[in-house]
């Protein structure tokens, strides 16, 4: 016998208020980091062996900006539900679960901001 | 485990070595070891676009670091680690199709992954040298 009413159960989210997506989400970034990572390499083959000057005017290139930009906001949100995931499986002290969830948030946002601040400055700055 | 709540007395559902190993379920380790890897690895590609921004003198200190042997050696993990969790993924995405739950196809796929995840990273690898 369940104490839901019918609205609730239809709804389906219970306390939590919130369901699939995180796992949607996944899904999404996995989706964008195929297409992307898929456009990295090729990226990353043309720039082997290439000094300064060449790498930073690629980098600056409007279009390979732009697909970069997609590369890191895409990657750096996928790895932190991914992570996120991992730490809810394996860590059980509620104190340490939280504190590395926190980690985790910020260790993605440093990473994303700190990229993203790199491709802008190629593009626009030095 | 610290904690004295209700939740802390639970019973755990039997973890991995309760069970025998299977290729499938190497493949879900694996697939999670590279995430993590591959978590980690990102700091790899933001300090490598950090160092272009910052100028020709650190990114060639950053560039000289990545082209050591060492440096190789690691860059090789991650690519072999990005090309094994893309192959891993892509198997995730037809599962949620609802295809390829039979068991000769997860046994198939489980075989096919780590040949073509090391047969791509051979090639990436051999053509970035060949471009170069
Ligand atoms: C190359 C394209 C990629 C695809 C297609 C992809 C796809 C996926 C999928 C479908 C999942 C969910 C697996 C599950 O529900 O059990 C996943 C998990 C994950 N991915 Fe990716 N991913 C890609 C790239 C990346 C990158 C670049 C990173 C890190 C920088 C990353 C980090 C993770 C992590 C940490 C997890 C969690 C692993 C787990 O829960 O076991 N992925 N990926």
């Amino acid at each position: 016998m369940s104490m839901q009413t019918p609205l609730n159960k239809v709804r389906g989210l219970g306390s939590a208020k919130s369901g699939t997506e995180h796992w949607w989400l996944q899904r999404v970034t996995g989706i964008a980091n195929l297409v992307l990572v898929v456009f990295f390499i090729f990226l990353i083959i043309s720039l082997v062996g290439k000094g300064h000057g060449e790498v930073s005017a690629t980098l600056g290139n409007p279009l390979v900006a732009i697909a970069m930009l997609a590369l890191i906001l895409s990657v750096t949100w996928h790895m932190c539900l991914g992570m996120q995931v991992i730490v809810e499986d394996y860590v059980q002290a509620e104190g340490w679960k939280i504190a590395i969830l926190l980690a985790n948030k910020f260790f993605c946002a440093a990473m994303a901001i700190a990229a993203i601040f790199a491709i802008l400055n190629l593009s626009f700055g030095a | 485990m610290a904690g004295t709540g209700a939740s802390d007395r639970r019973p755990l559902s039997p973890h991995l070595q309760v069970y025998k190993p299977m290729l499938s379920m190497m493949m879900s380790i694996i697939h999670r070891v590279t995430g993590a890897a591959l978590y980690f690895g990102t700091f790899l590609l933001v300090w490598w676009l950090v160092a272009a921004a910052a100028g020709p003198e650190y990114f060639d200190f950053v560039n000289g670091l990545y082209g050591s042997w060492f440096g190789r050696i690691i860059l090789f993990g991650y690519t072999w680690a990005l090309l094994h969790h893309m192959i891993g993924g892509i198997r995730h995405f037809i599962w949620d199709t609802g295809r390829g739950f039979e068991l000769e196809t997860v046994e198939w796929m489980s075989k096919a992954a780590p040949v073509a995840s090391v047969a791509l990273t051979v090639a990436v690898w051999i053509i970035a040298y060949i471009v170069r």
